[in-house]
């Protein structure tokens, strides 16, 4: 397993945890989340600079670039257009050309508004950008996504924050069967269960925020999504026995008395 | 800041200042204690490059958004 590692457009990936960096406490807890989760990608979303406080820490402050990918989301955007904006804000302050692309369809669900989502994928693969969308548990919209440059696609298990686990385990499995880019499940884990069942059934990698910086101890869910998201890669790659209704001895009969 | 005669009137970040005349972007983000390698800034809704900031002058009426990370896991509803 040691040479077991996730590649996207060229970027090899040490962790297959990826990390959000919103929700929690302060600076330091989020600091000590994330070397907690061993991950080596970690989310982040482009606002206003504080301009009257300067006081205030910066988050890259506590997490190094160098020592971690940044990936900048484009979290609140409703519109082609506003994801688009933020995707190039996000370029411009310079870290690098990833963007988690997300167009959102809706307040209260935070699902994505697909036709939106692969219209501004296409906008921004156009302009050089690599785009890892937020996308539906939808195969159809996942391989369009694919079709038009998307190096990786990244499926809900379930709506954001709502920890619900995966919601359509057979959808994530048709789009891991037909998409033959990495899949990464992206928002709606809400234990540890949850991210080694994504990673049994293929998933490339886990990301989530919630799920750690909510938990009542966030740096000790840090660690078992690391061990769950490694022993559901490790289960996969191992492959699972079939299930059968009944029991086989595990046992010899013979050399019994 | 000099004299009002030598002043403008710009936004920042959606906040109404006023600024000395002549102040280029670069001017701006070191007298508001801000890193620019860490920062996108929109001048008019144009993203300008890094290695313009010290050129582009800003003018009376301009609307300026200074960007940069802050934390953020898929969207955030905050």
């Amino acid at each position: 397993m040691t040479n077991d590692r996730l590649v996207i457009a060229g970027r090899e990936f040490k962790s297959r945890l990826w990390v959000g960096t919103g929700k929690y406490k302060d600076f330091v807890e989020t600091q000590k989340a994330i070397e907690a989760s061993g991950a080596d990608v970690v989310t982040v979303a482009v606002r206003r600079v504080n301009i009257t406080d300067r006081s205030k820490d910066n988050l890259l402050d506590y997490i190094d670039p160098k020592k971690y990918t940044i990936l900048p989301n484009t979290a609140g955007c409703y519109t082609v257009e506003d994801a688009v904006r933020y995707s190039r804000l996000a370029r411009a302050a310079g870290v690098s050309d990833l963007v988690k692309l997300e167009v959102l369809g809706d307040e209260r669900t935070l699902f994505p508004d697909t036709a939106g989502l692969i219209e501004a994928a296409k906008i921004l693969i156009q302009e050089g950008f690599i785009v890892l969308p937020y996308t539906n548990d939808d195969p159809i919209v996942a391989k369009k996504l694919v079709d038009i440059g998307c190096p990786a696609v990244m499926p809900l298990a379930a709506p954001i924050g709502s920890g619900l686990g995966i919601r359509n385990p057979y959808n994530l499995k048709i789009i891991m069967e037909t998409v033959k880019v990495p899949i990464i499940v992206d928002a709606g884990v809400g234990t540890a269960s949850d991210a080694a069942l994504a990673m049994e059934y293929g998933a490339d990698a886990v990301l989530m925020n919630t799920a750690i910086a909510g938990a009542q101890d966030p740096l000790a869910m840090a660690e078992a999504m690391k061990y769950a998201v490694h022993a559901g890669r490790l289960a996969y790659k191992a492959g699972r026995i079939p299930r059968k209704l009944y029991a086989t001895a595990s046992s010899p009969i013979e050399g019994m008395l | 800041m000099t004299g009002v005669q030598d002043a403008i009137h710009i936004h920042v970040n959606g906040q109404a200042r006023t600024w000395r005349s002549g102040a280029t972007v670069a001017d701006l983000l070191q007298d508001l204690d801000i890193q620019t390698e860490r920062v996108a800034v929109e001048l008019n809704l144009e993203i300008l490059d890094r290695a313009v900031f010290g050129q582009r002058r800003l003018e009376n009426g301009d609307r300026v958004e200074i960007l940069g990370f802050i934390g953020g896991g898929t969207s955030t509803n905050a």
